[in-house]
């Protein structure tokens, strides 16, 4: 997945080279092309990012969309004002609609304060996600610390991927986004009309040593967000500590996006 | 061999000139869409696919259909369909192009579809349904063009076209299974997956196609003075009335387990296609008028002396078509959507632009079939002389 069309010719031609002139050259050639992609000494990483979200703390505070507005400006997401158009990478939803399991019947029974509480929902960075299964061109891929992440240079705009999120969490840019964004953000790159996009778990902020952007606009510290795999870190912290849930965890598509309730 | 497609009367020429301006008009609509973007569809954040892809899924099964003449001709000598099986065989072929339009138009980066070839991606069905339908499509241009020119030099089919032969009839039930598999094979959408799609698939192909054929022979004989006989005609009417009966007992499948079973989350799109949902009655009449069709056409086909009838069959192959068209270019898809993940009922409908360029490509199919029987026809007459 990490090789393109020239990176390919190049190890191609240099393994065909190394046949013939011995191995030592091609193995010094080819690691050094390998491992050019280097981080900065700042970022942020981890074995699997997950976030824990406090739904208590967040409907403490009514109808904030702090988290929302940091996004959608951080990442260029239009407003086209319209839901026909709509591209979100992050939204509120009501219990409900974000929990189906306890749609129908059982939502008679759940608290009366948590039916009200809305719930600010993305994409799940699934363990294992069905976008990424059905992608004909990889433009959808899992990264090694779990953050599903999109190329939107090569997506070619056939919408698998949204029939089979499970969530709702994908949108396509279904006419050019440009005109509809208030104010551009030169950090991150606008989308063109016919390719689909989400939440990247801010993998651009994530790679300078900076948390997701939702986690520091909220003001009620509702979003929490770390390894998983560290036993450690603060989001293993709340979860040995705290009953939380998934969305649709029946599916097996293993979200790393947990709620408190 | 294709020369003769150059030859016609005015009737003939009038036919393209007109197929070629609905084209022209269409074209002029696709380019606005390749403009603004797909936003001019219907479509939006929950129904994100559509007529197009509808269309396509009717039109796979139009083309896995020729099957149903391969078949019996060459495995099981059925002499009846020596004079139409490269007929159903050139529909399949005028079939793949319009499904292959189909997905190009509903592509939000069309020339970036060559992608699929760079990066070839095998865990994904679309992968596999490009390669299915390409081949398929490849594999009945080369018999269709080998056996006609046997047939024009009045001699026997060379050997090796056999295997291939026989290679079409697992690749024609391919191209519908992987189509069926791009659905069923998704957990987000309950209504999608089903078991029983794939064969429900297949069976409302082998309904649909070979009524088609049938009301084609209907025209050819008026239009091109082509007249492969009765018999053929009344076997592939048995052919229609066997996978329409197969295709209603696996809808009625579906709707045992579903309500039976009563799992609100899957009892909603069935709600949606047949009562509305949420005050979406969209789907309401057109699912019920395919059920009618549905019916009527069976009782017809089922009734020996109606489908003896010739008037009554292409009655009869024409609501076999309607209401299989109905339900799978129509329903089939949108309904997936419907709920959608969230529970919500979206409102979609196909637009102007999305019909006139849906039918454009439909256009295109028909230009297409027009050349492929013209060519045909003309070689057929020839060596019968």
């Amino acid at each position: 997945m990490g090789i393109d069309r020239r990176g390919f010719i190049k190890i191609a031609g240099i393994t065909a080279l190394g046949a013939a002139a011995g191995r030592p050259i091609a193995n010094a050639v080819s690691k050094e092309d390998v491992a050019s992609i280097s981080q900065l000494p700042n970022a942020l990483t981890a074995k699997r990012w997950a976030m824990v979200i406090d739904l208590k703390k967040c409907a403490e505070r009514g109808d904030c969309t702090k988290c929302i507005d940091a996004c959608h400006s951080i990442h260029n997401v239009p407003d086209f004002g319209n839901p026909k158009d709509e591209v979100k990478w992050i939204w509120k939803e009501s219990f409900e609609n974000a929990f189906e399991e306890f749609e129908e019947q059982e939502l008679e029974f759940v608290p009366e304060d948590l039916k009200l509480n809305k719930v600010p929902v993305f994409c799940n960075h699934c363990d294992n996600p069905p976008c990424v299964k059905v992608c004909p061109t990889q433009s959808t891929w899992k990264r090694d610390d779990g953050i599903v992440m999109m190329d939107y240079h090569r997506c070619i705009g056939c919408r698998y991927c949204m029939a089979a999120c499970p969530y709702g969490s994908r949108s396509f840019n279904w006419r050019d986004p440009r005109p509809f964004i208030k104010n551009v953000n030169p950090e991150f790159p606008t989308r063109m009309r016919g390719v689909v996009e989400k939440c990247d778990l801010c993998a651009e902020r994530l790679a300078k040593g900076l948390m997701p952007a939702c986690v520091e606009a909220c003001e009620a510290k509702a979003m929490v967000f770390g390894d998983l795999e560290d036993s450690n870190s603060a989001v293993r912290e709340i979860l040995r500590n705290r009953f939380a849930i998934r969305r649709k965890p029946e599916l097996g598509t293993n979200p790393q996006i947990y709620y408190l309730v | 061999m294709l020369e003769n497609a150059l030859v016609g009367d005015k009737k003939y020429w009038g036919w393209i000139a007109t197929l070629l301006v609905v084209i022209f008009i269409s074209l002029l609509y696709y380019l606005k869409q390749f403009h603004y973007g797909l936003g001019i569809t219907g479509l939006g954040r929950d129904v994100s696919w559509g007529f197009y892809i509808a269309q396509f899924t009717f039109m796979v099964g139009v083309a896995a259909s020729a099957v149903m003449l391969v078949l019996p001709y060459y495995l099981h000598n059925t002499k009846a369909f020596g004079k139409i099986t490269v007929l159903g065989e050139l529909v399949a072929i005028a079939a793949v192009s319009v499904c292959m339009l189909f997905i190009f138009v509903d592509m939000g980066q069309p020339f970036r579809i060559i992608n699929v070839f760079r990066y070839p991606t095998p865990h994904s069905l679309m992968f596999w349904d490009t390669i299915v339908l390409s081949g398929y499509l490849l594999i009945n241009a080369v018999i269709s063009w080998v056996t006609l020119d046997a047939e024009r030099k009045r001699i026997a089919p060379p050997g090796w076209i056999k295997p291939i032969i026989l290679l079409s009839v697992p690749w024609a039930i391919s191209i519908h299974t992987v189509t069926a598999f791009l659905y069923s094979g998704l957990a987000s959408r309950t209504f999608w997956m089903s078991a029983v799609l794939a064969p429900r698939f297949l069976a409302s192909a082998f309904a649909s196609g070979p009524a088609l054929l049938i009301l084609i022979v209907f025209i050819l004989r008026k239009v091109a003075k082509f007249d492969p006989g009765k018999e053929p005609v009344q076997k592939l009417a048995v052919i229609v009335t066997y996978a329409m009966s197969i295709n209603v007992f696996l809808v009625l499948m579906e709707i045992f387990t579903t309500f039976y079973s009563h799992i609100p989350k899957d009892m909603n799109h069935f709600k949606f296609l047949y009562v509305g949902l949420n005050g979406n009655t969209r789907m309401v009449p057109w699912m019920w008028a395919s059920s009618v069709l549905a019916v009527i056409s069976l009782a017809l086909l089922i009734i020996p002396s109606t489908r003896k009838n010739e008037n009554v069959l292409g009655l009869s192959c024409a609501m076999v078509f309607l209401s299989i068209w109905i339900d799978k270019g129509l329903g089939m898809v949108i309904t997936g959507f419907i709920p959608n993940p969230l529970g919500e009922v979206a409102n979609y409908w196909p637009t102007f632009p999305e019909i006139m360029i849906s039918i454009g490509v439909y256009a295109s199919g028909l230009l297409l079939l027009t050349l492929l029987y013209k060519i045909a026809l003309s070689v057929k007459r020839r060596a019968a002389m």
